[in-house]
């Protein structure tokens, strides 16, 4: 008997390599493998996050010591002032129009890009670089190409004589056309990640449910909006979601191009966060704003994420 | 609309032929499609049939407008379509995978044919419940694709291809995703539904058997060619060439080398003498190395003895021949001299049947 046992535990292994085991047990490797990441969000969004909501119901500011709690006073005190409620609006306008503009044409792309063409590879590359590209760095580039006195736009619309004589836009310093400037920086910027989703989302898409569409009769459209779009809506949904919290939480492009002006009309609510916060030291105040669209952010993700379940098929 | 040649069948459905003349279609350097002349009779029931990569599903792609050929024609109805998109084709196409739309209710899925022809709404859902009706699955119109089993879907894949009355249908190997079971039922339902439209249909399969059932006409593939096409009976009884001889039946023809022909017989014409004193026949000694009984047949692996060369052959016995075989003996077989098949033993092309003394002595 004891022989047997012996025999045994020579072919199974000693006890003591009993934690090489751990490389078949999921309910150890799991946990451990995911462990640095937790780590890693914890340390570097989540002890941020809730210090900055701490900050945002105290009265810090960056030359006091003092932490004392004044509940929601400062929420109350910034939203009725118009710098505040332009930044608002600013922000709605920012995210939901440079979202719009990337979904359509990350779609016209990623459509274009699903064909194969000469040269594709090229077109591939010269869309994904300014994601590649740091993105002060490619946005320090605009402000030189809208540049108020060498803007290359202007003399190269002149030169070939779209823009007369008298002629001459300043893309930052005019409020419209500066918003639209951000906006189409930001596009830019946004419209590599979007297409690569929506490619990748295309093709997903079994080939043998366009070919039924096209055996069905189905026009350009109606496979495109009837067939392809709702197969691409998961999808869609996911990129959509990522370009509008990056659009309502990030500012650099607005703070290299603008630093929000002119007249603040081009201020959101992260660089007004920033603005207030940091560069003026209310750190109370900043820590407010920046966390006044948290809510709202929370419940939008929540809601595309159900949306993306729902539709998602087979 | 292709069917300007078509005639308009009993019940109202235009039908058509399809032709294929000389086509072509190359990959790169592959060629998929070689040279391929095919046509179909009216309301014909067509079976492709060949081992994957042979080109079929391609031809059959071609003929639907979803692949455009290297060279050459097709033609629906008389009518050349060479340059016509799908859907002008009055082509109907049901996939492997079945390609439902996963978004759509089985409705919407069956009516967006109709309503891609601009169809009036009461109109479309007066054809869809025709169809659903047709295969019985009007309880499933309000399901969504990922809710029904794998017969179900590939009955609402057929609804939805003969919802809009096309004149031709092809079919690519729209059982192969069933189980062993439901195929059978499938088949037969399959083809009774084809009986009573009559409409043109090209199938692809890689299953002789589904082949064999199914098909008027069989058009067996190679290498992107077209090796014979025949009715089911003579494909199997006169193949053209030691391809097809080989391609059909389960086990294949048995094909043994004579001094300038190879002589081919089925296993299931090899039987042993004792059981069928013919007289008619060669007489074949046969030593027997391996027995698989599979209930209904018994399969004798083995070889020939002299005169004959010692090559492997089969014999398959069907149940009602008791004659008493054990491994290792030696029995005399014989094949009907009408049962042997003489092919060229360079091109693998028929040849002439000539007596069996002449090729081994």
């Amino acid at each position: 008997m004891e022989a047997v046992k012996g025999e045994a535990r020579v072919l199974l292994g000693a006890p003591a390599t009993r934690f090489s085991y751990i490389r078949d047990r999921e309910e150890w490797l799991g946990p451990l493998m995911l462990g640095p990441a937790i780590l890693y969000i914890v340390l570097v969004v989540g002890f941020p996050f809730f210090l900055a909501l701490y900050y945002s119901v105290s009265d810090i500011t960056l030359g006091s010591r003092s932490l004392g709690f004044v509940g929601l006073k400062n929420f109350t005190g910034v939203i009725g002032t118009t710098k505040f409620q332009t930044a608002l609006k600013n922000t709605f306008v920012f995210a939901i129009l440079s979202q719009l503009l990337v979904l359509v044409l990350g779609n016209v792309l990623a459509l274009a890009l699903q064909k194969d063409f000469r040269g594709k590879w090229l077109v591939r590359l010269l869309i994904l670089l300014p994601w590649v590209a740091p993105i002060s760095l490619g946005t320090i580039g605009w402000l030189w190409i809208v540049d108020s006195i060498y803007s290359v736009i202007n003399w190269m619309l002149r030169a070939v004589g779209i823009f007369g004589p008298t002629f001459w836009p300043i893309w930052l310093g005019v409020p419209h056309l500066a918003m639209g400037t951000v906006i189409a920086v930001h596009v830019w910027r946004l419209l590599p990640l979007a297409t690569v989703i929506l490619l990748a989302g295309l093709s997903s898409i079994p080939k043998d449910i366009h070919d039924a569409a096209q055996v069905d009769g189905a026009s350009f459209w109606r496979h495109y909006f009837q067939v392809t779009l709702p197969l691409l809506l998961p999808v869609a949904v996911v990129a959509l979601l990522f370009g509008l919290v990056f659009a309502f939480t990030d500012m650099t492009v607005i703070y290299v191009l603008t630093r929000g002006g002119p007249y603040d009309t081009t201020q959101v609510l992260a660089s007004l966060a920033f603005f207030t916060g940091v560069a003026g030291g209310d750190l109370a105040e900043g820590a407010a704003i920046s966390l006044f669209l948290f809510p709202l952010l929370l419940a939008a993700a929540i809601g595309f994420l159900r949306i993306a379940r729902r539709s998602e098929v087979v | 609309m292709v069917g300007g040649a078509g005639r308009l069948h009993r019940n109202g459905w235009r039908m058509a032929t399809v032709e294929a003349r000389d086509i072509r279609k190359s990959f790169g350097t592959v060629r998929a499609v070689d040279g391929v002349d095919l046509s179909t009779k009216e309301g014909e029931f067509l079976v492709l049939l060949g081992s994957s990569g042979c080109g079929k599903t391609t031809l059959l792609r071609m003929i639907a407008g979803l692949e455009k050929p290297t060279s050459g024609d097709v033609l629906i109805g008389g009518q050349v379509v060479n340059d016509l998109p799908p859907r002008a084709r009055k082509i109907a196409m049901v996939f492997q995978s079945y390609a439902l739309y996963p978004h759509m209710t089985v409705f919407k899925n069956i009516a967006f044919p109709l309503k891609a022809q601009g169809m009036r709404a009461d109109a479309v859902r007066q054809r869809v419940e025709w169809a659903a009706a047709l295969f019985g699955i009007e309880l499933l119109l309000h399901r969504k694709p990922r809710q029904l089993s794998g017969g179900e879907r590939q009955r609402v894949a057929l609804a939805r291809a003969v919802v809009r009355e096309p004149a031709v249908f092809l079919l690519d190997e729209p059982l192969s995703n069933l189980d062993a079971k439901l195929r059978a039922s499938a088949r037969d339902e399959l083809q009774q539904f084809q009986r009573r439209i009559g409409t043109t249909t090209i199938y692809v399969t890689h299953d002789q058997v589904e082949a064999m059932g199914l098909g008027d006409r069989i058009a067996v593939m190679q290498h992107g060619r077209v090796r014979q096409i025949g009715t089911p009976m003579e494909v199997y009884d006169e193949p053209a060439d030691t391809f097809v001889a080989a391609f059909l039946g389960s086990p294949p023809m048995n094909l043994i080398e004579g001094k300038d022909c190879l002589v081919g017989f089925r296993p299931e014409h090899f039987l042993p003498k004792e059981a069928f004193p013919m007289t008619e026949a060669a007489s074949v000694p046969f030593r027997v190395t391996r027995l698989e009984y599979l209930g209904a047949d018994r399969l004798l692996y083995g070889v020939l003895e002299r005169p004959f060369p010692e090559q492997k052959v089969i014999a398959k016995l069907p149940s009602t021949v008791t004659t008493s075989i054990r491994q290792g003996e030696t029995h005399e077989f014989v094949v009907k001299e009408k049962d042997l098949k003489f092919f060229d033993r360079d091109t693998g092309s028929r040849s002439a049947p000539r007596p069996l003394s002449t090729q081994f002595a």
